[in-house]
């Protein structure tokens, strides 16, 4: 076996960037504006925006504060500006202080610091048009496949997620940790039903207990608004639909986890540090579930849909995936990968090589449809208490 | 071929991508192994069917993984579905 790799950028103590962003990061939601408008104004700029960030408990505010550094060192950037209005409860020179280490070009923006809105607007479009002059030196160089993170998500799912695109994932994955990759996925609630397959496939019984702990407090936390996840599961439209039970709608969706031993079980936005398969605590709403994978370190992340959803993320490409003839028709736009129907489970292998392949394009430089579309917002992160 | 899809040589249970008729005869893989099965009900889009004989009390197997329990006896062919499984997991916490 040949060994497979990619043409990426280097960076100092973490897995090399696919693509080379400056990221204008939004300490808080009042700073989204600002935030947004430098970046627009500055090729090569992204922004990434959230409603969090202030008026909000402590717990939250660290949670905030620590997926926005781990976003700031997700490899895909290469420079950052961190934005804040100066009153914030995530304040911008913490975070500042503590992306330092990362040998990233830094800056930041505080409007309260400057003379008004459109003086600090002008401030950060020239220290972004700076960053942005800075990284253009940056060239890059071959690295193996077993420096990428993949992080898995599906949205907007039908029947053919199920029987298709996750279980083609699923192959897919099994090949990337074969080759020495690592593989990040998450959307605990569609862990419940299906924890004990799961389980059996920790590495040891402490990530077990994580993961099992993980989908006990998100039943709890939605038992406690009155609700019952189980109670209503499967629901009457999956009934209609074939599905029996909530096992089988489960092991549907975490099916695109593949089959390997499970390395390590992370909370929500933690960086993942070691290789391998890497479960994670986030949820399955698309703007939270990305920012998850985007701040454990993923360069990019494969999206598998039925109905064709077009979510992507500012800086990491999406590859969509869907066994949908018709949605990979009609929606072509949004599609990456196809995988018409099969029969037998052995023609799942020709398809994950194909898919491989694709991801390995899309890492060297290939626009993914999620990129063409620039269809980015909204982003956010997932906290667990009350705005105050 | 038909598209029907077994996504485990474990699987006692086929999934359909088109409505099969009562009484027609369906060819199809699991794994390396053709199936030849003729199905007894109106089988949906998305719906499953047993390609082996299951016993009340046996487990369904999909995915290789158990999903349920049948609650009577199904023939191969059969549809299988809520009116004759159960699932082991859908409980309430509290």
């Amino acid at each position: 076996m040949s060994e497979m790799g990619f043409y990426g950028y280097s960076r100092s103590n973490n897995r090399p960037g696919i693509r080379n962003y400056v990221g204008i990061f939004s300490a808080v939601t009042c700073a989204n504006q600002l935030t947004q408008n430098i970046a627009n104004k500055v090729d090569n700029c992204v922004s990434f925006t959230h409603s969090h960030g202030c008026g909000q408990v402590k717990s939250d505010l660290k949670i905030v504060e620590k997926v926005l550094i781990n976003l700031i060192n997700n490899p895909n950037i290469g420079a950052a500006i961190i934005v804040g209005i100066g009153c914030e409860g995530v304040q911008v020179s913490n975070i500042y202080r503590k992306c330092r280490s990362m040998g990233k070009p830094l800056d930041y923006v505080v409007l309260m610091d400057e003379s008004g809105y459109k003086n600090a607007l002008d401030i950060g479009i020239k220290k972004a048009q700076r960053l942005a002059d800075e990284i253009k030196k940056q060239e890059k160089v071959w690295q193996p496949l077993s420096e990428l993170l993949v992080g898995i998500k599906c949205g907007a799912s039908d029947t053919t997620s199920g029987l298709i695109s996750n279980p083609l994932v699923g192959h897919t994955v099994d090949l990337l940790i074969d080759r020495g990759a690592s593989v990040v996925f998450g959307e605990v609630t569609e862990f419940i039903g299906a924890e004990n397959y799961l389980a059996k496939r920790c590495k040891t019984q402490k990530i077990k207990q994580k993961l099992m702990e993980a989908v006990e407090n998100i039943e709890k936390r939605i038992i406690d608004t009155g609700e019952d996840i189980r109670g209503g599961q499967p629901s009457e439209g999956n009934i209609r639909g074939g599905i029996t039970t909530l096992e089988e709608k489960s092991l549907g969706a975490i099916n695109k986890s593949g089959s390997r031993k499970i390395s390590d079980f992370l909370q929500y936005g933690d960086r993942v540090s070691i290789k391998g398969l890497i479960a994670m605590d986030y949820p399955g709403r698309e703007p939270e579930a990305l920012t998850g994978a985007a701040a454990a370190g993923a360069q990019l992340i494969i999206f598998t849909t039925g109905l064709g959803a077009p979510q992507g993320f500012p800086f990491v490409p999406i590859i969509k995936v869907t066994g949908n003839k018709n949605t990979s028709l009609k929606l072509k736009t949004h599609i990456d990968y196809y995988e018409k129907f099969l029969s037998g489970n052995n023609e799942f292998k020709e398809g994950a090589n194909k898919l491989l392949k694709k991801i390995i394009n899309i890492a060297n430089g290939e626009k993914s449809k999620s990129e063409e579309l620039s269809f980015y917002e909204p982003t956010n992160i997932w906290v667990k208490g009350p705005v105050i | 071929m038909r598209e029907i899809v077994v996504l485990d040589v474990k699987d006692n249970v086929a999934t359909t991508l088109e409505d099969l008729n009562p009484g027609e005869l369906v060819c199809f893989k699991s794994g390396n192994r053709k199936i030849e099965i003729t199905v007894l009900n109106k089988i949906n889009y998305g719906h499953k069917f047993a390609i082996m004989e299951i016993k009340k009390g046996q487990s369904i197997i999909k995915y290789g993984e158990i999903i349920g329990t049948a609650t009577s006896n199904i023939n191969i062919g059969e549809h299988v579905h809520i009116h004759n499984v159960i699932g082991n997991r859908a409980r309430s916490v509290n």
